[in-house]
């Protein structure tokens, strides 16, 4: 189904369609917008676990952990343990070097962790950008001298190589069949066919020509056929590749506003709990010395305490949740400008969207045959398929399947029966067949009554009726007429109307359930744009829209507190794309449409939005889940560690020592170890994101806050009370 | 009760703009008396810069008259001069609502002194209180201006505090509590000794003490003092006035909002921790204590030491978690003898501060907790958070974050410092894990402006009068501060629409994830400190 779909639209973008209200971007994507992209790589690769290892160590960089408070103060927590290992393995220490240095041990490998787990979100970036960078060689443009020559002998002789590196923003290079596009630009003159493939993963061809809708090019890509001359539109660095590497490198990435708020809400609570363990000091001091037996807390515990309650899970994965955000973005083929985009997506609460290409096939389809007055419906069928056999467009072709489906009327070959196909021509308005002296047409009903009142027939007040009645109903009525002798008569109506895909309207119930409404944009008149609105079940339509009403009804939404996501491709969505928060612009589209919005669809398929949606949720999900569940492991924590800290001075506080773990030290390590080890084992989770169902609201919260919430609260009494047992095991309690 | 009220006080603090009834005549009058101070609508800085000007004043007039008490008229007793240090405690104490006693009313402070000083601020600092939440409410509606705290003061006092003050008062003085201006009675007793009996104008001060959650009491022992409590009915009374305008506060904030929902939802969550703490302490109370497990003494009737027995054994815990519940801090028993894990329960109340709390800031405490849960819950619907469809981002987590480390500072921080100098532990009567209470217990009662004392602590010290002095003043404004910057940055917002995909606030998940959020951040932060208190003491005893 998907690939027959590709093939049919790129045809269908070749030639002109009979249908004058699909826009010209239109390129039929599926009914399933979930599909599986070329790039998708396994969670683990093999060549990016290395140098994630390696960049594990190098991370360890004092400047580079500052980024981040929590772990931050989890290596200075490990720095300090080293010294106490060093200084009890001299002999002069609080408390056995072997214990001492087990900690300090597991501190290092928690801050490891959490560097891994960037790393590896890093470096799935990093091999998408080296993937991108490989098709952005450095190859010779021919740029021409400006004001450029008209003819082609001029051309030569004015132009010169040059390396593309050195292409400064509107200059003018000439790209022959075979050669690599150099650089981002417009296209001034020519028509060709472009292989995007390095870019979009698409192996199809699509066709570039000068003014409209279609004359971006992008660097990298290849001419196919036939010769480009292209306006260069960005200096050397500044271009969409080199946009799109340093956004998936992630090293210049910017932290987004729910990320800075997270992270204040961390670093205040590893504050509060510095303070909590800071304070235990003085009355453990006391304690000992009120009660007179066993020795205050030592600084080891302290500081396995302390890393142990500050929320180091989610400080640890946090940046690798965002890298991986965009990530996931990028394997759905879309690339967004910013992270902050990204999280914008989760907050969308109205979608627009256009009605051709999104909503409903690209084309219209025959649905119905309405025989005239005496007419057999056998008849008419068999009439409109003979008209339209050799009728490549998507419409005729859908005349044809009607017919033999309905009425098992098999096509049949044109040059068998020695008939003569008359192509429709824009002063005719019709098309048809000349057969054995019988001439049989399908056309606009104005245009077949001008040929049937010609011979002697006439449109009866029943087919006028029912012509008006398909157009009231949004459909394209084609009336079937033929001519036999030089005496014509109307043999009935076809109804053409447009196919709504299929799945699209329980993706719209997700998406009411979700809480997004949906709102269809269409140059259709209101009637029409009605009754597919029905159809699909959007929950709102644009009819007869202007680039005017979509940025008006844009405002409207946004002055009633709503976030606006939309995609377009012409430079007349340009506006619309710039007021929306948040804007995919369709590969496809034109240089001022992609500067204009904030995320670019390289499959140029609408129906994507509703994907980008899913991911900026997921991306926040992500961060909320972990965020609970690692607060919630805090419970365990404290029933392992404050027993085993204190007992010294207190045995009774043994009582609370609910996991009956064997040993203080075994205590106070199996928590460490639990708190460095689910920092690993939430990485995928991290990398992938939480599992994301559409639903409303409170049943999202209620199942997250069953998972992690109650889990995270469970899990690490029985996690800690396990690794304390294999302690036990190995003779290391 | 509290509903009604709830719906009255609404009325009273927040009335229509254009409704000519919500403007009395005495309304009026103060306008023109105020003048242009009492017109103005402010935003929330103003509004700030106006409740710290207003007590800045409170404070220096009060102070003024405790230290000049000896030369003011209304002293029959002739009580003399009052030691620096414990002027300014008194005076920050009762500035902040906290009425922390380290002193013996009877005993130091002339009629004057109680009434023109301290029962006024007992007045004007529960009325800030509720002025202040108004404000928030206000912000929270999406109001850019919050109101004028001088009419807003003026209103909780003259519509809300004192119509209550004197119902109670009535009560209190038809039950048998005291009212007269009288010195001293000296009576000649059976056994032909004399002896002087302290009596004063108790009913009306015991009254606004309890309905604003005051808590300074008229006499050091507070409402164990028969004069202050006789009977069974005035401590019945007591302890509703105690909870009723907390309570009516969350109802208030719901109307003013027009999310009664929502408010709805906060008292459940709030009645919720009440029932847990009062129900811990009674069951721990009345349990055999284990010290005297084998010793020959009968226990049936629960712990009894530090009791009013006309007042019976449960009503002591029950008392004991409502007062540090609602940052109210009257006592009706010892708390230092209460058993120790019926002691922590008072202490949980006090550190979370904010089910129901105290008068107006209970609330404002409760609405940190809240948006701390809506940034966490928020997220886990997919979306950045929002409270009142206005986004909370990293200004207003950080505004809460603060207030949250401010709390946690001031207890522990202040307990340690303590703990580790003579300072602490030259004041104590009791050694190990018990003297360690009581420690914790002033500082947490400093913090949370709560103002209970569990005694036995020789607390009328410099040290402990300023540092405690200190705590009160921080811990009272900088909560009504950093909720108001909230409150201004939301208003500020443009709102965002509300859908099914939008987090909500009123229903049980949101009370479920509010209750996490009060117990693992409100509550687990303190539980190291709680672990070397009263928990290591309870389980000492049953080793």
């Amino acid at each position: 189904m998907n690939t027959k779909h590709e093939a049919k639209s790129v045809l269908s973008t070749k030639q002109p369609s009979a249908d004058a209200a699909m826009p010209p971007h239109a390129r039929p994507g599926d009914g399933d917008a979930v599909r599986n992209s070329p790039r998708r790589r396994p969670l683990f690769d093999r060549a990016i676990l290395k140098s994630a290892i390696r960049a594990s160590f190098v991370k360890l960089h004092p400047r580079h952990q500052l980024r981040n408070p929590v772990m931050f103060i989890v290596e200075v927590g490990s720095v300090l343990t080293t010294l106490l290992f060093l200084q009890a393995a001299l002999g002069r220490g609080e408390a056995s070097a072997a214990f001492t240095g087990a900690i300090a041990a597991w501190l290092w490998f928690t801050v490891l962790f959490a560097n891994f787990a960037e790393a590896m979100a890093e470096g799935r970036g990093k091999a998408q950008a080296e993937a991108l960078r490989r098709t952005k060689k450095e190859t010779l443009a021919r740029r021409i001298r400006q004001p450029v020559p008209p003819t082609e002998s001029e051309r030569v002789s004015a132009s010169e190589m040059v390396p593309s590196t050195l292409l400064q923003r509107d200059e003018v290079v000439l790209v022959n069949a075979g050669e690599i596009i150099p650089a981002d630009g417009d296209v001034i003159e020519g028509v060709a066919s472009v292989d995007e493939s390095a870019v979009t993963g698409e192996s199809a061809p699509v066709v570039r020509e000068s003014g409209g809708d279609r004359s971006a090019v992008t660097g990298g890509t290849r001419v196919i056929s036939d010769y480009l001359l292209i306006r260069v539109s960005s200096n050397p660095g500044e271009g969409f590749l080199d946009r799109m590497i340093s956004m998936v490198e992630g090293a210049k990435r910017q932290k987004t506003p729910n990320e800075i708020a997270l992270d204040i809400l961390l670093a205040a609570l590893t504050i509060v709990f510095l303070l909590v363990c800071v304070t235990i000091l003085p009355f453990s001091i006391y304690s000992a010395k009120a009660v007179g037996q066993g020795s205050p807390v030592s600084i080891t515990v302290l500081v396995a305490l302390l890393v142990c309650l500050i929320p180091t899970t989610i400080g640890g994965l946090l940046s690798a949740i965002g890298i991986a955000g965009m990530d996931r973005m990028i394997q759905a083929n879309v690339i967004a400008m910013s992270g902050r985009a990204v999280e914008a997506a989760g907050d969308v609460d109205t979608l627009l969207l256009d009605k051709t290409g999104t909503i409903t096939l690209g084309n219209r389809q025959a649905t119905e045959f309405i025989p005239a007055d005496g007419v057999r419906v056998e008849e008419l069928a068999d009439a409109a398929q003979l008209a339209s056999l050799a009728d490549e467009t998507p419409e005729g072709r859908s005349i044809v399947v009607l017919a033999k489906q309905k009425h098992g009327l098999r096509g049949r070959h044109v040059e068998k029966m020695h008939a003569q196909f008359v192509p429709f021509t824009a002063q005719s308005r019709m098309s048809g067949v000349d057969l054995n002296g019988t001439q049989i047409r399908k056309g606009a009903a104005d245009a077949v009554q001008r040929f049937v009142e010609s011979r002697q027939g006439r449109l009866s007040a029943a087919v006028r009726t029912c012509v008006d009645d398909i157009a009231n109903q949004g459909g394209t009525p084609l009336v079937v007429a033929s001519a036999t002798n030089g005496k014509a008569r109307v043999l009935g109506v076809v109804h053409l109307k447009d196919i709504v895909k299929g799945g699209i309207r329980e993706r719209f119930a997700q998406l009411r359930r979700m809480g997004i409404k949906t709102i269809m944009i269409t140059g259709d008149n209101p009637l029409t744009a009605a009754s597919i609105a029905a159809e699909a079940g959007v929950d709102d339509y644009l009819a007869e829209a202007t680039p005017e009403a979509k940025l008006n009804l844009i405002r409207e939404n946004q002055a009633g507190g709503r976030l606006v996501a939309m995609c377009g491709d012409g430079t007349n969505d340009a506006p619309a794309l710039a007021q929306a928060d948040v804007a995919v612009a369709m590969n496809t589209g034109t240089q001022a449409a992609k500067e204009a919005g904030n995320m670019v669809d390289l499959d140029s398929n609408p129906t994507k939005l509703i994907e980008v949606v899913e991911i900026g949720k997921q991306l926040l999900m992500t961060r909320g889940a972990l965020t609970t569940f690692s607060l919630a492991n805090d419970v365990s924590k404290y029933f392992a560690i404050i027993p085993a800290a204190f007992v010294a001075t207190y045995p009774a506080l043994n009582k609370l020592n609910i996991m009956k773990l064997a040993t203080p030290q075994s205590a106070i390590l199996s928590a460490v170890i639990f708190n460095a080890l689910i920092i690993i084992a939430l990485i995928p989770l991290a990398l992938r994101g939480v599992r994301y169902k559409a639903a409303k609201a409170p049943a999202l919260l209620r199942r997250n806050i069953l998972i992690y919430g109650v889990g995270g609260l469970i899990a690490p009494f029985i996690g800690i009370k396990l690794i304390d047992l294999t302690l036990v095991v190995f003779g290391l309690a | 009760m509290s509903w009604p009220l709830g719906r009255y006080m609404k009325w009273a603090m927040d009335p229509v703009s254009d409704d000519r009834e919500g403007r009395s005549r005495a309304g009026r009058l103060f306008e023109r008396v105020a003048g242009r101070l009492g017109r103005e609508q402010l935003d929330w800085k103003r509004y700030v810069i106006a409740v710290l000007g207003f007590n800045a004043v409170m404070f220096v007039v009060c102070f003024a008259i405790l230290a000049l008490q000896q030369r003011l008229p209304l002293n029959p007793d002739g009580l003399g001069a009052i030691e620096g240090s414990l002027i300014f405690n008194t005076v920050a104490s009762f500035t902040s609502n906290t009425n922390l006693q380290h002193y013996s009313g009877e005993a130091t402070m002339s009629y004057l002194s109680q009434l023109a000083a301290l029962m006024w601020l007992q007045f004007v600092s529960a009325a800030t209180g509720i002025a202040a939440l108004t404000a928030l409410a206000r912000g929270l509606a999406g109001r850019a201006k919050m109101g004028n705290f001088f009419i807003d003061v003026q209103r909780a006092t003259f519509f809300v505090l004192l119509p209550l003050a004197l119902s109670v008062g009535t009560l209190f003085a038809l039950g048998g509590v005291p009212m007269t201006l009288e010195g001293a009675a000296h009576v000649t007793t059976l056994e032909g000794a004399e002896q002087i009996i302290a009596r004063g104008p108790v009913a009306a001060f015991v009254a606004i003490k309890q309905v604003g959650t005051n808590g300074g009491g008229f006499f050091g022992p507070n409402c164990t003092h028969p004069f202050e409590n006789p009977t069974f009915w005035t401590n019945a009374i007591a302890m509703v006035a105690i909870l009723l305008i907390p309570m009516a506060s969350v109802w208030m904030f719901g109307r003013i909002i027009r999310r009664p929902r929502h408010a709805a939802i906060v008292f459940v969550v709030m009645l919720g921790f009440l029932f847990v703490k009062i129900a811990g302490a009674v069951w721990f109370e009345q349990s055999p204590t284990q010290a005297f497990a084998n010793l020959p003494i009968e226990q049936s009737s629960g712990n009894l030491e530090g009791k009013e027995l006309r007042l019976g054994a449960t009503t002591g815990p029950l008392w004991a978690v409502l007062t540090t519940s609602t940052s109210n801090g009257s006592v009706g028993a010892m708390h230092d003898s209460l058993s120790p894990m019926t002691g922590l329960f008072p202490m949980v109340g006090m550190w979370l501060n904010a089910t129901f709390g105290g008068v107006g800031v209970g609330m404002i405490n409760m609405f940190i907790y809240i948006i701390l849960a809506v940034f966490i819950a928020g997220m886990m619907v997919g979306r950045t958070p929002e409270y009142l469809n206005r986004r909370v981002e990293a200004r207003e987590v950080k505004l809460a974050v603060l207030a949250m480390l401010a709390h946690a500072f001031f207890t522990l921080g202040g307990t340690a410092i303590f703990a580790a100098t003579p300072w602490g532990t030259e004041a104590l009567n009791n050694m190990g894990a018990h003297g360690f209470s009581e420690m914790l217990y002033e500082f947490s009662s400093a913090a949370a402006n709560n103002g209970s004392g569990f005694e036995g602590l020789g607390d009328n010290t410099p040290p402990w009068n300023i540092a405690t002095g200190v705590v009160m003043l921080l811990a009272r404004f900088i909560p009504i501060i950093l909720p108001l910057a909230i409150a201004g940055s939301l208003a500020a917002k443009k709102p965002t629409a509300q859908s099914t995909g939008t987090l909500g606030v009123e229903d049980g998940t949101f009370a479920l994830i509010l209750t996490g959020v009060i117990v693992i951040i409100g509550a687990l932060t303190f539980f190291p400190a709680a672990a070397l208190g009263p928990i290591v003491e309870h389980l000492q005893f049953m080793v």
